[in-house]
């Protein structure tokens, strides 16, 4: 796509103010389809964009965006010299660090287990099955947690069915990362499959034979055949999910947090929504966001060239 | 096909290999399972631990609880109108975006992808999303709900690379008959499209089905709220109480308790999705592999 893209770039002469405008009105049925959606990323995409400016304000509603009086970085600042930056901090790295030591690999070796299968039948009803969760709602997925880990739900049934003793799972500060990150393996496991499963099956088959022939066991044929096919792809999600370690998404903690959990629980989106949102400290919240989006773009662009230098330009995003 | 000459070990790796894949089948069922048998089920039973595998004392009081609540059925209706709403206009608002930025002879089409592809990396962070809902007065409406996401830009790059994958001859020739884009995108590239715009319609109906945080931060008004807000109320603050005194007649006597209202409400809500997911199967794989292709 993207080599296909310069080409016709490279074809077209270069334009003279004129020849644009007898492009566009050439094509301005085009320009009048287009319309609708280019107002749609004007008006809710780049106008929330230029509410960020609130970060540098003082924000009243009676004065708006405008009037509201001009504090530059007073509100970053403030969030910085707080002490619960570092905690926040903490908790934001230290989900995203444990949901990619722990949830990465497991659609990998997932895909790597399910392209093992040759019986079709059994292969489609782990697919079917693996990738359901995927569409329950957070709401769905923290009520059945919630239900399942209450000091008198299942889990707890069981462990003192095995002679243990009940843990209270949803108010001990030190369960709260473990239960994010393994309801996230259970969520998203399959679905994060489909990548890996696709490019496994784009290997031809000749490889799997001859390897056969040559007496290479069913492990081998997969560290030197299977794990090879999908290391490109292997190699991109991890540099994206790197771009993503600030953006730990929120749903999932505020239905799950709550006061007594807050010390590992509480990451710098849910503080942009308590704070910022339920608080109406909507200057200081956007400051806190805007800090998170600015790094969380940084990181993006610099995991973009890390990918694109490591495969020389097939990996990046763009 | 050759002839597998299998080892021992092969043998093993297989034998493992099925074993630990049906584990992660049951781990991922049974838990819906469970649910299912415990809102079925007596609640006391429920409580003592008794219903592990087969439903006991089978009755559908938690059902009718739940249906007879005055807030369940209202916020149903509400879930699937925003759903039909909003998808239509996720759809067709996505379709009208990719159609022009896939056709080389739209002037500026570079700049305008850059500006809609720079969104999916520049995150305005949810206050000022609020703020501009808030400046059109939009709140405790259903366009709070359905037009803040009407694009989803990932979903835009799926739908173009789609449209740019059909054969430049049809354009050509249909433009030498003298159709104008309205028709073109109108009779030639939407019925073509059909794969593409069913996995849409899947990916943000089940989007809009699921979603409850925008109902939590502009809707105001309980009556309309979507049936994931409800159910968040219900199952995560413990509000059975509405409930229980909605159906208070069936709650009563036959040892319904606050359990079984839970896993009923996320039963119900669950419902849709596993009915539909057999028959939408084909669509959302197709859909994450065309939407691989480097935009």
């Amino acid at each position: 796509m993207s080599a296909k893209q310069s080409t016709a770039v490279a074809v077209q002469p270069k334009h003279r103010q004129g020849d644009a405008w007898r492009k566009i009105k050439q094509n301005k049925q085009l320009y009048v389809i287009f319309f609708l959606p280019f107002l749609y990323f004007v008006v809710f995409r780049y106008g929330a964009m230029g509410w960020l400016l609130l970060a540098f304000k003082d924000y009243n509603a009676v004065e708006g965006l405008f009037g509201s009086q001009w504090v530059g970085f007073k509100h970053f600042i403030d969030f910085f010299s707080m002490p619960d930056f570092w905690r926040l901090l903490r908790n934001t790295l230290l989900i995203s660090i444990y949901t990619l030591i722990f949830s990465f690999p497991v659609p990998i070796v997932l895909a790597l287990m399910i392209n093992e299968v040759e019986n079709r039948h059994f292969k489609k009803i782990v697919q079917s099955v693996t990738y359901l969760p995927h569409f329950f709602s957070m709401v769905i997925i923290c009520g059945m947690l919630v239900d399942f880990l209450t000091t008198d739900g299942l889990i707890n049934k069981i462990i003192v069915a095995c002679g243990g003793e009940p843990i209270s799972f949803l108010t001990d500060p030190a369960w709260f990362r473990t239960i994010y990150v393994a309801s996230g393996i259970w969520q998203g496991a399959g679905w994060g499959s489909i990548m890996y499963l696709a490019a496994l099956n784009g290997v031809d088959p000749q490889l799997y034979e001859s390897a056969v022939i040559d007496g290479a066991s069913k492990l081998q044929q997969m560290r030197h055949i299977s794990i090879p096919a999908i290391l490109p792809i292997i190699s991109v999600q991890l540099l994206m999910n790197i771009g993503s370690l600030l953006s730990v998404g929120y749903e999932k903690i505020i239905l799950l947090y709550n006061g007594a959990t807050y010390e590992t629980a509480d990451v710098i989106s849910t503080y942009v929504y308590r704070r910022g949102l339920q608080g109406a400290d909507y200057g200081y919240g956007t400051a806190v966001s805007m800090f998170q989006s600015v790094v969380s773009l940084i990181l993006v662009i610099f995991a973009n060239k890390i990918a694109n230098k490591v495969s020389s330009g097939e990996g990046g995003l763009w | 096909m050759i002839t597998k000459r299998k080892t021992i070990g092969d043998v093993i790796f297989s034998i493992f290999n099925y074993l630990l894949l049906t584990i992660c089948c049951l781990v991922v069922l049974y838990p819906i399972y469970y649910m299912f048998i415990s809102s079925i089920s007596d609640g006391y039973a429920v409580l003592r631990g008794e219903v592990n595998l087969l439903p006991v004392g089978i009755n559908f009081s938690a059902y009718k609880a739940v249906f007879a609540s005055p807030d369940i059925p209202r916020s149903y209706l509400n879930t699937v109108v925003y759903t039909v709403v909003g998808t239509l206009i996720n759809v067709t608002m996505t379709a009208m975006c990719a159609y022009p930025l896939s056709r080389k002879r739209f002037y500026g089409r570079n700049v305008f992808s850059f500006m809609i592809i720079f969104t999916m990396f520049f995150d305005a962070g949810m206050i000022s999303n609020f703020m501009v809902v808030n400046s059109l007065h939009l709140n405790n409406s259903i366009w709070a709900i359905v037009l803040p996401g009407a694009i989803n830009a990932w979903n835009m790059i799926i739908m173009r690379s789609f449209f740019q994958q059909i054969p430049e001859e049809l354009f050509e020739s249909a433009h030498l008959d003298g159709a104008s884009d309205f028709t073109i995108f109108i009779r030639i590239v939407l019925p073509l499209s059909v794969p593409i715009i069913m996995t849409m319609i899947l990916f943000y109906a089940v989007g809009h089905w699921n979603s409850w945080f925008n109902a939590l931060i502009y809707l105001d008004d309980k009556a309309k709220y979507p049936v994931q807000l409800i159910m968040r109320n219900i199952v995560l603050s413990g509000e059975t109480s509405a409930l229980s005194s909605g159906g208070a007649s069936v709650a009563g006597d036959l040892g319904i308790i606050a359990t079984n209202i839970k896993y009923a409400v996320v039963f119900v809500t669950m419902l849709p999705i596993l009915l539909v997911y057999p028959f939408i199967q084909k669509y959302f794989v197709k859909g994450i592999l065309v939407g691989a292709i480097k935009g």
